[in-house]
């Protein structure tokens, strides 16, 4: 019984942490901290999963429960002097934040249209923004979501970005959050869109690679996108080797509106992205697409849920993964199609390349449809580098080594040429270069 | 009269995949500036041989030599036969979704003259060379930005592998039924592509099955393959009267 005691003793661990976290923000509005208190009783009663949870079945989470912040206070660093730089998108808005809380000395708001609002959910609520009030917590559940939860109950800081009705923000906006090894941060984003809008938002977490001390990174983003507006979503997860990376992403859509998000996995050790889109009007059209390289003892764990909650609506959704090493990967796409979502059209397809015979991956497409009117399809293929290509290439004078990471790359670009962002296209060209060239 | 060089030595050469013995006992001596067609039914062991002398690995070779040049080809990697200068354009041209060819072609280019010593060619200068050399197979040049054989049709995926050989200047060059499923117009722009190519210096081994192919390049030994051997050879003469008389009469004569 080791395992629950584990799991308890670091539950307890959180609960008492939140009796001083409530004091040290006496200042808080009363709605929050009942907000925090009802979703750190659900954290209580929740509990971390073990892998006896459906949704956790290829996931131990022990080592996140494990994790204890250490004591001394964190800096910069390296990571000031060696970036934004390092991480800088051309033309794009930037904010940052370090170790979950904002740093304006290393953001950059360029000019936003009227009524726009981009800034850090800390500043919106000390302004009292009526915005978060109504909003927070209200798309991502924490009922039955033990990280959720815990976010809800320990955020500090994260983005707002409120986009009012028939406004297009051209410049990407780009989000990022840097952590320092022993750190634990809660980021909590909220991404407004009103009707007839566009943005492109890019949500980044990274951390020094070379790091060898372990942080967790706990995200939750909710995101409300507005009839007829179109949403652009990048989330990456750059983050370093021994990072404890989870994020829940919970996406509400309103009619003839377009979403997509790409979930870029390259770095942390154990990653658990949960992107979960909700079609609520007719002819929505919702992307989620994915790439993740893992290495080493990596693990990451990419879960969905398309919910085709209303007629006439597309999704689409490819993932594709490599795994080196003793790497695994998790893929569990969920599509439900509701008894009213007459005329869906469900696309999914992951692929899993593995790169060694040690390296392991648990693919699971799940389709619920009670609808009798849809089109769903699904396929997924796991597999090795094919003989027949690389014998092409070689036969052409190109060594084996280059050969393969010729078709490495070539299985994961078809997941980065959907990128429409150039600039960032560019960079995770060369971020997977690295990548591969890594975990070789 | 000075003495040919010798590119390709093939002596009692036996091969199988799996259990079968494909290949029983093969003997063909190439010279520089020579074109030699080997002919045969299906299942006769052509491609075999062909695929064998790239380096395909499903074959076991369980007898006998391949001598490249004077050198053991046999112990060489894939890789390593065509960065000394074999080259083959196969029968079914492998569709690779995602690479691009402009970039593929450098990159075998460049691992070829890396292997010589020289140095690596720039994008400016791959793109001279490469304008330059597809109008040989009256190629367009927005295959450079497409991905390798990626939708290509039969006839451009067969132009696309005489292009390569045109920018990759092999020294013996394996064509591997590079007429099957071609029509008239694109068989005459691959043979005149063969022929443009064709030197003192290098040689090339036409697998096919039909003589058709014949009569745009024209060979100088004609082989007839059957049952893993040759059982005849002659010259581009023998290749028409197996057209008219047909593989049968020779199966029966050779019983």
């Amino acid at each position: 019984m080791k395992t629950l005691s584990e799991l308890d003793a670091a539950q307890g661990r959180y609960v008492m942490q939140h009796a001083a976290f409530t004091i040290e923000r006496g200042h808080e509005a009363q709605w929050l901290r009942d907000l925090r208190s009802r979703a750190l009783e659900r954290f209580a009663a929740l509990g971390f999963p073990t892998t006896r949870h459906e949704e956790w079945k290829y996931t131990d989470v022990r080592p996140i429960a494990r994790f204890e912040t250490q004591n001394e206070a964190p800096s910069l660093n390296g990571l000031a002097t060696a970036g934004p730089q390092k991480w800088a998108l051309d033309g794009a808005h930037r904010l940052v934040w370090f170790n979950g809380r904002f740093a304006p000395e290393l953001s950059q708001i360029g000019a936003l249209p009227e009524g726009v609002t981009v800034c850090s959910i800390a500043e919106a609520l000390a302004n009292h923004s009526e915005i978060v009030q109504q909003n927070l917590a209200r798309f991502a559940g924490f009922e039955n979501e033990a990280f959720v939860a815990l976010n809800t109950a320990f955020f500090e800081d994260g983005a707002l970005v409120h986009v009012p009705n028939n406004v297009v923000i051209e410049a990407p906006i780009h989000l990022l959050f840097l952590s320092a090894g022993g750190t634990q941060s809660q980021p909590r984003n909220l991404f407004l869109v009103g009707d007839n809008s566009k943005v492109t938002i890019i949500e980044e977490y990274a951390g020094k690679s070379a790091s060898e001390t372990a942080y967790f990174c706990n995200a939750v983003t909710e995101v409300s996108v507005g009839k007829n507006a179109e949403v652009d979503h990048h989330k990456l997860v750059l983050e370093a080797d021994a990072a404890y990376h989870v994020a829940t992403m919970q996406v509400q859509q309103d009619r003839d509106c377009r979403f997509s998000s790409h979930a870029i996995t390259f770095g942390g050790r154990l990653v658990r992205n949960q992107g979960n889109a909700v079609m609520g009007g007719t002819n929505i059209e919702t992307t989620l697409n994915g790439l993740y390289v893992g290495g080493a003892d990596q693990v990451i764990d990419n879960h969905t849920i398309m919910d085709h909650a209303q007629p006439h609506c597309a999704s689409h959704e490819h993932y594709a993964g490599i795994l080196a090493g003793k790497s695994r990967g998790v893929f569990n796409g969920k599509i439900f199609v509701r008894l009213d979502a007459q005329k869906t059209d469900a696309k999914q397809s992951n692929r899993t390349l593995l790169l060694s015979r040690e390296a392991e991956i648990d693919a699971k497409p799940q389709l619920e449809i009670f609808a009798d009117d849809v089109k769903c399809t699904h396929g997924a293929t796991i597999g090795q580098l094919d003989d027949d290509a690389l014998f092409y290439l070689r036969a052409r004078g190109i060594n084996k080594e280059a050969a393969q990471d010729i078709l490495t790359h070539a299985f994961a670009s078809d997941i980065l040429e959907r990128i429409k962002v150039a600039p960032l296209r560019e960079r995770l060209e060369r971020e997977l270069f690295a990548k591969l060239q890594s975990v070789r | 009269m000075q003495e040919k060089q010798v590119i390709l030595e093939i002596r009692d050469l036996h091969a199988r995949v799996e259990d079968k013995e494909i290949l029983r006992g093969i003997n063909l001596t190439v010279n520089a500036g020579e074109t030699h067609a080997i002919m045969g039914l299906n299942g006769s062991g052509k491609s075999t041989l062909a695929q064998v002398l790239a380096g395909r690995e499903e074959y076991e070779v369980t007898q006998g030599e391949v001598l490249y040049k004077g050198e053991n080809l046999l112990d060489m990697a894939p890789d390593e036969r065509a960065q000394k200068g074999v080259f083959l354009a196969f029968q079914y041209p492998v569709e690779i979704p995602g690479v691009n060819t402009s970039y593929f072609l450098r990159a075998a280019l460049n691992s070829i003259r890396k292997a010589h010593g020289e140095e690596e060619m720039d994008a400016t200068q791959f793109l001279k060379l490469v304008r330059q050399k597809m109008g040989i197979v009256e190629l367009d040049k927005s295959f450079l930005s497409r991905s390798i054989n990626e939708g290509f049709s039969g006839g451009e995926k067969k132009r696309f592998e005489i292009f390569q050989m045109a920018v990759l200047e092999p020294t013996l060059g394996i064509l591997d039924e590079t007429d099957s499923g071609l029509d008239i117009d694109a068989l005459r722009i691959v043979a005149n592509g063969v022929n443009t190519l064709k030197n003192e210096g290098n040689a090339f081994v036409v697998v096919t099955h039909y003589q058709r192919l014949l009569n745009y390049i024209v060979p100088d030994f004609v082989h007839i393959l059957m049952d893993g051997r040759i059982v005849q050879t002659g010259d581009k003469q023998l290749a028409i009267d197996l057209d008219t008389s047909g593989y049968k009469q020779l199966q029966e004569a050779a019983r």
